[in-house]
Formats: C-alpha cells, structure tokens, sequence
C-alpha cells in the first residue's frame, strides 16, 4: 500500500492539510500570464517560488516555460523588494526583451506589504521601462484564494491594464475561456470560428505550452493573445467567461470599466454546457449555429447512445478545481452515470450548493466539500467504494491502492501526455472524454471478467 | 583548442573538424558585452575558461553569491533545499511544512527518491504524503503558532508517527512565528521527537543555505540518540546519496557484496532509526559533498568519525571508491575482497562501454546542474568517450569547484552569515578515534586522502568553460557556440534544450530511468545517453518540403 496511514475513520480534522487538492496562486498568475504573447512572467519573491511554478507547469505541460523572479534575499526581505524589482526590469528587457512583463506577487511580496503599481510608476519615471513596451501586475498572496484565484486574478489584470472604454462596439466577442488546457483554447476558438464570430481569447495558451519540434527554440512562441487585442476587449458587443472562479472577475471589469456586456457560464464540458455555450454565443452574435456543430453534438449523443450500457450508473468519485468540477459533474449525471464524492481544495461557497442542485436527482447519496483534501478524498472512497476515480495525476496513489479505474483530468497532469494536445471542451472534446471513461471501464471489466465471460464484441 | 589538439587525433573529435570553432574566452565576452555593467561585473568572475597551472591549481571562480534579481537562473530556495533534497528521502518522519499551501505541494513527491519500508520493523512511509499547516490571511495577520500546534497535535493523533519536524516557508519569518518553541513544547506534550528547520525560502542565494539548515537539524536532533552496536566488520555511513532511481539500491548491492555494512545514508531510503544510529560507524562516505559536508565535519568532532571523499557514479569513480574505502580500513581481506568484486563486475560494464563508444565517442557534453552531478557524471561521459567541454553547478561554493583548499580563504558574506554554524564539541562519552593517529598518517601517506576534496575544474581539461549559477541566455549562446551533442541540466531546462533538437538529460532526478549509479548504473547510464543521443527523432525534425522548399518544376498538364 503506497497511502498505508490513511485510515477509512475519518477524525475530526480542521488544522491539517493533508494531500492537499489545491496549489497556491502565483503559479496560477504564472499560467494565464503565459497566455498573453511575448510576455514574460515575473514572479516578485525568492526564488523557490518561480523555480517551483516553473518545474510544476513543465512537468504538466513538457514544454519550457519562460518566467523571472526577483531573487529576495533575507536584505529585500527586510527593507522591501522595490530595488529588485526594478533592477529584474532593467535586465529582464535588457537581455530577455519581452513586449511585456507580467508581474506577480507571493506571500513573500504581500507579507512585507510592497506596493507594486508604485514600483510600476517609478520604473516608468525612471525611464526603465523601453517605448512599446508594457509592464502589468496582479496581486496574488499565496496565503489567500488557490491556484484558481491567481489565473483569475491575473486575467483580471490583463483588462485593468490593457481594456479601453470605446462607445462604438466592434462585432466581436471576448471569451475568457478559464484554466483549461491549451488544445481546449483551440477548441474553444474554433467553435466560434465554425459560428463565423469574431473573437478575442485570452489568456491563450495555444501554440505557447503545446508547441511543435521544429529544432528551434521560441523564447515567445508564436501563441498567446496580443496586448492590441487586449486592448480591443473594450469594443466587444459582449463577453463570455468560462468557469466562474477563473473567469468572472476579468468579464465583470470589462463590464463595469468598458460597458461590455457578460455571460457567465460554466466551463464547456459535456452536453449541457456546450449546449449553452453554443447557444450564448448564437445568441450574443446574432448569427445561426451551422450544421457542422449540430453533427458534432450528434456523435457525442450517437456514442452516448450506444455505449451506455458500460457507464450506466457507474459511481465516480472526483476531485479537483471547482469550475472544472461543476462541469464535469454536470456532465456524468447528464449520462447517467453517478458522481457521489466530489471534493476540491479551493474554498467557494457557492460551490457544494451548486453540485448540490446538480445532483438532486442522482439516486445516491452524494458527498460534497469545497475546501477539502485528498486524504478527506481518500477516506470518503474507502467508505464508500466507487467504479472510476477522476482527477490529477496524484489520485493514481489512490486508484492502485484502492484498485480502482482512473481517468487523469485536471492540474497537475504530471505523468501522461494528451491533455494539452486533444481538448476535451465542446462535443468533440466531450466524445474525448467519454472515450477515455469508456476506455478506463471497459479496460476493467476486460481485466476481471471470468474467461467464461470475457468477450470479444463489447 | 590546444586542450582537445591530443584528444582529436586519437579519437578525431568533431571539434577539430569545426572551422567555425568559437574561442571560449571570446564568447565570454560577448555573454559580457549583452549584460548590464552591474550584472557582467559580478558574471565576469562566474564564468572561467579553465587553465591549470603546473600545480595543477585552477583559476578563481566566484560562486555562492546572489542572483542578480530578473536573470533566469536554474535555482531553488532554502526551503528547497532543506524539505525536498535532505529531508525529503526520509520515510518515517512527518515533515510539516508551516505556511501557506505551495511550498509543501509543490515538494510533494516529485524528487523520485525510492525507499523501501520494508527494511524497518514499525513498516511507516509517509513520503507519499504532504502535510501542511495551509496558512490563511488570518494567521499571515494574527500569528500561526495557534494552528501549527493544533496541527502537530492533529497529526499525531491521526498518524502516530515516531518524530515530526517542522519546514518555515518565507511569511513565517517575517511574522515572527517560532517555530522552535512550538517544537519543544509539543515534544513535550507527546513525548515523541520534534523539532523546526528554519528554512525559509529568502535565506542564503540558493538550494545550499536550506542544505546546510537541514544539516545542522539532523546533527542537533536525531544523530546519536541510538547507541545501539550493530553487526558488521566494516561500517560506513553513506553520505549525500538520494537514492534517485535506485542508485542507493544499487550501491548498496556493491557494497554489500564486499562485506561493507552501510549504517545509515543520508538520506536517500532512509528511515530517522538508522540516523539516530549512524555514529556507530567507522567511516562516513561522502557523495554530494555540497548538501552534506557539515554533517560530516560535526560528526569527526563530535564522535571521532572521519570522512572520505567518493563517487560511485562510473564503473571507474565506483572501483576507484570501493578501494579507497578498503584502503582506509588497511585490511588485507577487504582489499582482495574488494578487488574480486571489481573484478567480476567489470567485464558487463566493459561490454556496455564497447557496444556504445562507437556511436558516442567524440561528442560534446555539458552540465549544468546541482552542486555535485556537473563533477561526477563527467567521469560516466569520460568512459563513453564524450567530452565535458562546459560545466557547472547550479548552488555549489568555490570548495566544490576548486577543491578544499581554497575554504581558508573563503569570506562569509550577509547571506552565509545568516545560517547557523554549529559549535560542536567532543562528545565526552560517545567521541572514541575510529584509528590511530599513527595509522592514520600512515595512510595519509598511503593516499587515502581524509577530509579532502579537490573540486571539478581540476578534473577538467584546460580550454574547458565553467559557468557558475548559469543563466537561460548564458545557456542559449552556450550551445549556439558549439552544438553540444547531451546537454545535462534540470527540469525547468529540459525542453528548452530539446525544443533546440539537442537531448536533454535531467540529472537531478532522472525524470525517467535510474539507477546511474554503481556498476549496474553506469551500463544503464551509458544506454540511456546511446539512446538519447541517436535517437531516430533528430532525423525527422525537418520535413521535406522544409529541405527542399523551392520547386524545381511544375506539373506540366495546366
């Protein structure tokens, strides 16, 4: 046994964390900033913090990521980061020559209390800061909010900065598409792209953490969305946020600084939320929904059809990020599969109320926690065994000691490739899916089936 | 190149055919030149173009000192170096990190080290485990102690462990939170072990001031505590071995097979017993001699234990190391036995060496990493015939780099003085001479060097560049220069280097494979290159519309 000292007795736990199903913000700052082009991120604190953001996002995503640090020492710790910072800008531009810097804070940073728009200002005064080229910052202590909250954060930050009021609108759409995966931009683009809308998406990763082998190394890759796009967020007829912790904060600013217009939706995983995406952006563009993507939800409702037999009240036990979890639980009850534990690591009290309407009707008794762990997780499990487990590459300590199918799904994804190549948003992404769960049930079943009763036609 | 002119005519080195050959000292100058005066002052006395004098004493390298805020460099923090390298490995301890959530998630089991809790009675293994105390904006404004506590206690109830220690992050510091008084008082309380590393993530420049912190807490509060004599002629301490991939286990194998006892190593598969143990030992063994000489020198003077420098990374560095050992102990039965073990391991190492040297012989390496591996692993690319032709260390000091003999001279800066050295006094019951001081002269006579260690650079060939703490646009006209067929370095570095269509080999914990070590190890290690390096991949990476872009004639039926 790999978790030996987890007991299925549950105690009353309130001071410990352990296995924790959440990480802290500055890496999620890290994330988004990558989304923007030619930027660097700046993590201001020692340099733990950005050589860990840094290892962490390369471990998921197998690809470099680029950021600075400003390298405190017991000195800035003491008397403040302001000189380090402004010396990181002078040689970041110097030698690495971003169009801009994205700066982030950590608790270090927010402990001391430095005031970074100040440093911003100073830098400018100074003449630090080369013509055409921009620095932005997002507050994001780690002892506040999760890995969630620093992407949003730092998202909002991108229309403080760049987002200009204009009273003629532009046919265009913003959508801020959330913490997902590179491939899952893409997708997401796509599809507005078969509906023949105009789009602004950012942060984009796309072509930034899923690059091709070509033999040469793109300090910025080609990917990423354009500071004159951000600015543009301002002209849009509306604006779209995926995933309310990640993206509602960026899409309520453009609202009240620009008058854009938002829709909050959930992240589009599985049937019913594409379905309301799809239909959001129809509605929001004025345009109709071609057939291309009626044919999509077809085969996803095709596969649905006919492999139901295999996920048909399977129970799952999830865990992980709340917009992803909200998504996907959404999604198995929508197929009738039932997800009875769900837990994420970050605090959202709108969280277990919202899985709670989700799964009235799921005929089962359902567990529920927002900031819980994985040992919460795990003992939940061994109460209550389940068919499939999902969520980062951590559960897999889990799913072997338990013996229990697993389908990877969320951050970190620390030991399989995929997830940033295939999308899972949208139908084809939700076919993806399904394959996966379908593959992992079935692989299963192939594995414990008697020989009288394994079977070659599934 | 004088250095390589011999080198080339006996193995036709590729760099002798390269007409576009850039002379070190000139690329240096230009890294210099795209530097800000006040970074390229302070990177000036960091990068060295190797030349030994003709008593072999190499050139001044400056190392240990700050990054210059906004370079990219390859390093960690304190905390790193105290809760992932040294503490990490060990099995039966709960290591509580107090602070806000990261730190102990992103130390939460991504150093591969392996253990086995087969090999201690009580069976705990809680490496698989991160436990923190997740600090909220109200203990960042109201104090942590209250949950610190309220989470040993929590910890202990649930888990039962034997010890716990305690990891302050960076906020724990500045808002004053003692952590060590919390130790004691719950220690107190449970009546089981517990104690505070103060390793918060600003103290020192690098990994190395956590190393030390981590050091001084092992010696302080496990070293010792068992006084129990173990079986075994012959026992050693392994010291600065991780047990990444396996290497301890397979170190272990060698040892064994000779007869050699190994008490406790730090830290890889270890369990806090053997520590508690580990002055029971004759000898301490010394691998990574950066993260772990204070322990070393604390435990001569306090119990009368000396230590040997070795690598048993190469087949080579492993036989040259098992006879240093057999020689301190001056016994003619570990001598021979010693020797019958070389002898039976080497003929498959021979044989890997044979099978691989035609496809590696000749080409460039470089290696940019840790504060040990940029030194050791040269000798495994020595005995495939490839070329180190730039290295460094990502947190060593200059005693690394130019051997022991320069630590008179060493000045302790702000950032060195920060970190506790402990005064350690003769143990006035435990400290006994492990040999005599007669013996002992005569074997330093002997060449079994005590207490010794001569760096890298003087290992290297003269010509050689030595980057210290390298950063990413060092690294990218590093290999613009000179093609290098491997580079070696960390995670973060990995696919940058392969994104260039050069390999990449992590060496600080292996991403894949391992062990490296031993004699097991080197014929693993001289594969994995072999593979690495001659892959199929590197052949496809253009298409062939992209070698031929320009069409040469058109169809003609338009």
């Amino acid at each position: 046994m790999l978790l030996k000292h987890t007991s299925k007795k549950i105690a009353d736990r309130r001071f410990l964390t352990v296995n924790p199903a959440k990480t802290c913000q500055p890496i999620g700052a890290m994330y988004a900033s990558l989304g923007i082009h030619g930027c660097l991120p700046h993590s201001h604190g020692s340099q733990g913090c950005y050589a860990y953001h840094r290892s962490t996002l390369t471990r998921h995503y197998k690809e470099p990521v680029m950021a600075a640090t400003s390298s405190f020492t017991e000195g800035a710790s003491v008397f403040g980061g302001q000189a380090n910072l402004l010396q990181a800008i002078t040689n970041i531009f110097t030698i690495y020559d971003p169009d801009i810097i994205a700066v982030h804070t950590t608790c270090l940073s927010e402990t001391i209390g430095d005031d970074i728009p100040q440093i911003i200002g100073k830098a400018k005064a100074d003449g630090i800061i080369p013509k055409g080229k921009f620095i932005i910052h997002a507050s994001t202590p780690s002892y506040v909010g999760t890995h969630v909250t620093g992407f949003a954060n730092m998202t909002r930050a991108m229309v403080d900065y760049f987002a200009k009021p204009n009273v003629h609108k532009k046919n265009q759409i913003n959508i801020i598409p959330g913490w997902v995966e590179p491939a899952d931009m893409n997708e997401i683009k796509r599809i507005a792209r078969e509906l023949e809308i105009n789009t602004i998406l950012f942060p984009d990763t796309e072509n930034v953490l899923n690059c091709p082998q070509t033999g040469k190394f793109e300090m910025y890759p080609k990917g990423g969305v354009t500071i004159d796009e951000l600015m543009q967020t301002g002209e849009s007829m509306g604006s779209i946020a995926l995933g309310r912790l990640s993206s509602a904060p960026a899409a309520m600013l453009l609202d009240t600084k620009c008058k854009v217009p938002c829709a909050i939706l959930d992240l589009p995983i599985g049937i019913k939320a594409t379905d309301r995406f799809v239909d959001t952006l129809r509605k929001m563009a004025g345009v109709n929904v071609p057939d291309i993507i009626t044919f999509e939800r077809g085969q996803l409702l095709d596969i649905v059809t006919d492999m139901q037999a295999y996920f048909y009240h399977k129970k799952v036990a999830l865990v992980g990020d709340p917009d992803h979890l909200i998504a996907l639980t959404e999604f198995l009850v929508s197929i009738d599969m039932l997800p009875v534990h769900i837990i994420t690591g970050t605090k959202d009290k709108n969280f277990e109320k919202r899985i709670k309407v989700i799964t009235e009707k799921v005929p089962h008794k359902v567990n529920v926690k927002s900031g819980g762990d994985m040992l919460l997780f795990h003992q939940w499990v061994k109460n209550e065994p389940v068919d499939l487990l999902m969520g980062n590459t951590y559960v897999k300590y889990i799913a072997r000691d338990e013996d229990i199918p697993f389908v990877r799904y969320g951050f970190p994804i620390l030991d399989r490739i995929g997830h940033s190549y295939f999308p899972t948003v949208g139908y084809r992404g939700a076919m993806r899916l399904l394959e996966r769960i379908l593959d992992a049930l079935m692989d299963r079943q192939d594995r414990d089936s008697s020989e009288i009763e394994f079977e070659l036609v599934m | 190149m004088e250095a390589f002119s011999e080198k080339e005519e006996e193995n036709g080195a590729m760099i002798s055919n390269n007409n576009d050959w850039v002379e070190p000292e000139e690329l240096k100058q230009e890294i210099l030149n795209k530097y800000p005066p006040k970074v390229a002052r302070k990177k000036a006395r960091q990068i060295v173009v190797n030349k030994k004098n003709k008593d072999n004493i190499v050139p001044e390298i400056q190392a240990n000192v700050r990054t210059v805020p906004g370079i990219i460099s390859q390093r960690g923090c304190c905390y790193a170096g105290c809760k992932g390298v040294v503490m990490g490995p060990t099995r039966d301890i709960i290591n509580l990190t107090h602070g806000p959530i990261g730190c102990g998630f992103y130390s939460w089991l991504t150093r591969r080290n392996q253990t086995d809790a087969s090999t201690t009675p009580d069976g705990h293994n809680f490496m698989p485990y991160c436990f923190s105390t997740d600090m909220e904006e109200k203990e960042i404004i109201f104090g942590g102690e209250k949950k610190l506590k309220a989470a040993i206690q929590e910890a202990y109830d649930i888990f039962k462990p034997k010890m716990i220690s305690i990891f302050a992050t960076c906020p724990v510091g500045l808002i004053g939170d003692d952590i060590h008084s919390v130790a004691r008082e719950m220690e107190e309380k449970l009546g089981i072990t517990i104690f505070g590393f103060s390793c918060e993530g600003y103290k020192g420049v690098s990994q190395s001031a956590g190393h030390h912190v981590a050091n001084n807490g092992l010696f302080l509060n496990v070293i010792g505590k068992d006084d129990t004599i173990k079986e075994g002629e012959y026992k050693i301490n392994l010291l600065g071995e991780y047990n990444i991939g396996g290497d301890a286990f397979e170190i272990d194998r060698v040892l064994k097979k000779c007869g050699i006892t190994t008490i406790s190593t730090f830290s890889g598969n270890s369990s806090v017993d053997f520590f508690a143990n580990s002055h029971t030992a004759d000898l301490n063994v010394i691998m990574c001699h950066r993260s772990i000489n204070y322990v070393a020198e604390m435990m001569e003077k306090k119990y009368g234990i000396p230590w040997i420098k070795i690598n048993f990374l190469s087949a080579g560095g492993m036989s040259r190391s098992l006879r240093k050992i057999a020689q301190y102990y001056a016994d003619q039965k570990l001598i021979d036995r010693v020797e019958e073990v070389i002898a039976e391991e080497m003929p498959a190492v021979k044989k890997a060496q044979e099978e691989v040297m035609p496809r590696l012989e000749g080409k460039i390496a470089m290696l940019f990493v840790g504060g040990s591996r940029a030194h050791h692993y040269q000798e495994l690319f020595k005995e495939m015939g490839m070329i180190s032709l730039c290295a460094g260390y990502e947190f060593a000091h200059r005693d690394d780099y130019e051997g022991r003999h320069v630590l008179p001279h060493l000045k302790v800066d702000a950032d060195s003085r920060n970190i506790e050295e402990l005064k350690v006094k003769k143990d006035p019951e435990k400290y006994k001479l492990r040999i005599k001081e007669k013996e002992l002269e005569a074997q330093e006579k002997n060449k079994v060097k005590l207490r010794d260690y001569d760096g890298m650079i003087p290992d290297m060939e003269d010509g050689t560049i030595i980057i210290d703490d390298i950063s990413q646009y060092e690294t990218e006209r590093l290999i613009e220069a000179y093609h290098p067929a491997l580079f070696c370095a960390g995670i973060k570095e990995k696919y940058i280097i392969q994104k260039h269509g050069i390999p990449m080999k992590q060496l600080h914990s292996y991403d894949t494979g391992g062990p490296y070590a031993g004699y097991k190890g080197a014929i693993n290690f001289y594969f994995e290159i072999d593979r690495m390096i001659n892959s199929k991949v590197w052949d496809h990476i253009q298409a062939p519309w992209e070698k031929c872009p320009e069409l040469v004639a058109k169809y003609a039926f338009e």
